[in-house]
């Protein structure tokens, strides 16, 4: 076991950390940093997510498209009384520039981390750019494990005064391929020393739980916590969109075609023949099931032998999080 | 081998806009085999420059000739007279080619025909894919023969990513996932627990990371170069 600091048991003492540990049942929400330099925006979005989640993942140049940087964001966060997970990607950093920002991010009070490799810059908006991809995400979890833990940068040279504690996570997408090498690959982050588990989005129940019994055979979720990804749908094209396009997503027909049912009082009209209010009627609708059919996930999620908590991506729909969170009676969040 | 292909003749064409003579260099070795900058692709690019620089109303003196490997000294002293008779010497060699030409001979004006991709195979008739990035410290023992250094779109060493999906990489559908490709083969030899090891950070100081590289094997050196 690492060191302990502060004698308290904790390795970041950071809330999630704390909510996690004391058994509760845990919600992480996310906050995407804008295109620009308003930090009013991030401001904005804390106070919608703030008393309903434990903390909250602030994305890293999400889909190699340039935002706010996480941890610029995430001080804004911390100011703001809310507890950030800091994204970092493999995509945009070396060794050099993971280490030195994450000494800045845990100097600005950051105590949660995730390390991702990062989507392909292809899909962004600089497909012209180049690519690092130094480190991947699993030496990255290893690098700031080691870090905190033996007071080693990555090079093996030791370091002098505060080290920088972060609570490290790493993401799993249980239904990418190949499929069955997921979990140990989820193994092999574990043993890098991540601590906690967001996963992609669920809504197929069955194939999660046969996911999670394999996590539970090799004795992973004794050694790590799992945050399963939720997320509300938004209408039932967004759903078939996710669904053909991202890899891993799988979404069964049968909650599409619930979103799909709250929408047929406008069904088989054209574009032109609705009306503004008809469109914001059926949203209002696509919505509150969307919301609805998140509510059940949870509850289907929280029953699954295993699972530490859920990772709420409402990016854009940030005012979802309150009613979701509260639909699944998982109010007030627990002070530790 | 490496793999290259010819730029356009627009593009070719304003690299020696300047002038009048024109001696364009083929190699005989990696690119006649892909087709790129041999015989036969200096003889027709030496044809359509002549062509088109014609349509253009300032026809230039357009030569070719094609030595055997263009990225060795020796073979260049053929061509001396040739090249020091023109204005332009337009190499269809790769980028190594065009800098041993430039290196060989210190008065002529050199311009690469051909865009040099990287080092590949032929995987069909007409198609080549790249197998190696050169980065120096060769894994492929660890990863069944595949190189993920090379073939993964983010160069990972311990496994694929998300965004793997029915055996092609996330950047599109035409790219295969190195890491399904190692994850099959391994499995397929028995071999999976070659992947649970960690794989620490990744020395590039012997890759191009570390600056240009050089070997020197005083096993082959002359004695008269000896320090
Ligand atoms: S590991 Fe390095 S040397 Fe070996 S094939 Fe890949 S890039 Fe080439
Ligand atoms: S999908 Fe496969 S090849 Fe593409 S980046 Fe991910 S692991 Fe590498």
């Amino acid at each position: 076991m690492p060191p302990e600091p502060n004698g308290n048991g904790y390795l970041s003492g950071s809330n999630l950390e704390k909510v996690l540990k004391h058994g509760h049942f845990a919600v992480t929400g996310e906050l995407g940093p804008p295109q620009n330099a308003d930090g009013e925006v991030i401001r904005k979005k804390a106070k919608l997510l703030k008393g309903n989640c434990d903390a909250v993942n602030l994305t890293d140049n999400q889909t190699a498209i340039v935002r706010m940087s996480s941890i610029g964001a995430g001080a804004i966060v911390v100011q703001e009384g809310l507890e950030p997970i800091i994204q970092m990607t493999c995509r945009d950093r070396n060794r050099l520039a993971m280490q030195s920002d994450l000494l800045g991010a845990y100097a600005l009070g950051m105590r949660n981390l995730l390390c991702l490799s990062g989507d392909h810059q292809t899909f962004g908006n600089h497909p012209t750019a180049k690519n690092v991809f130094d480190l991947d995400s699993i030496q990255m979890v290893q690098m700031v494990s080691l870090m905190r833990d033996t007071k080693v940068f990555q090079c093996g040279e030791a370091f002098k005064g505060q080290e920088p504690r972060f609570f490290v996570g790493a993401a799993e997408s249980p239904f990418a391929n190949p499929i069955e090498f997921r979990p140990l690959r989820l193994g092999k982050k574990v043993k890098a020393g991540a601590s906690f588990i967001q996963t992609q989005l669920i809504y197929d129940i069955e194939a999660f739980k046969t996911f999670m019994t394999k996590v539970r055979e090799l004795g992973l979720s004794e050694k790590v916590y799992i945050l399963a990804g939720v997320g509300p749908l938004k209408s039932p094209t967004m759903a078939r969109y996710m669904k053909d396009n991202v890899p891993g997503l799988w979404i069964p027909d049968q909650l599409i075609e619930r979103m799909a049912a709250v929408g047929a009082p406008w069904a088989g009209k054209s574009k032109d023949e609705l009306t503004k209010e008809d469109k914001k009627a059926r949203s209002a609708a696509w919505q509150t099931e969307g919301i609805k059919i998140c509510i059940e996930l949870i509850q289907q999620i929280r029953e699954i032998e295993g699972v530490a908590g859920v990772h709420i991506m409402a990016i854009e729909w940030e005012e979802a999080v309150k009613p979701i969170v509260e639909g699944a009676g998982l109010l007030p969040r627990p002070i530790v | 081998m490496i793999i290259a292909e010819q730029k356009p003749l627009a593009e070719v064409k304003a690299l020696v806009a300047d002038a009048q003579k024109v001696l364009v260099v083929g190699c005989g070795t990696c690119v006649t085999v892909c087709f790129a900058g041999g015989a036969r692709e200096a003889a027709i690019m030496a044809a359509s420059l002549r062509m088109a620089t014609q349509l253009d109303g300032n026809g230039k003196e357009v030569a070719e000739v094609v030595v055997q490997r263009q990225c060795e000294w020796e073979y260049l002293d053929e061509i001396a007279q040739q090249v020091g008779e023109v204005d332009v010497v337009l190499s269809l060699g790769c980028g190594i080619g065009v800098q041993a030409m430039v290196e060989h001979f210190s008065n002529a004006w050199v311009v690469p025909g051909l865009n040099t991709s990287f080092l590949g195979l032929p995987t069909e008739q007409g198609v080549w894919a790249e197998r190696c990035a050169a980065c120096g410290d060769c894994i492929l023992g660890l990863t069944g023969g595949i190189c993920p250094i090379a073939r993964c779109s983010k160069s990972l060493l311990n496994g694929p990513c998300g965004g793997s999906e029915n055996g092609h990489c996330e950047i599109n559908a035409e790219v295969p996932c190195a890491w399904q490709l190692i994850y099959d083969r391994l499995s397929s030899l028995g071999k999976l627990d070659r992947l649970l090891e960690i794989q620490p950070p990744k020395n590039w100081r012997t890759a191009r990371d570390g600056g240009p590289r050089k070997i020197v094997r005083p096993d082959l050196r002359l004695p008269a170069e000896e320090e």
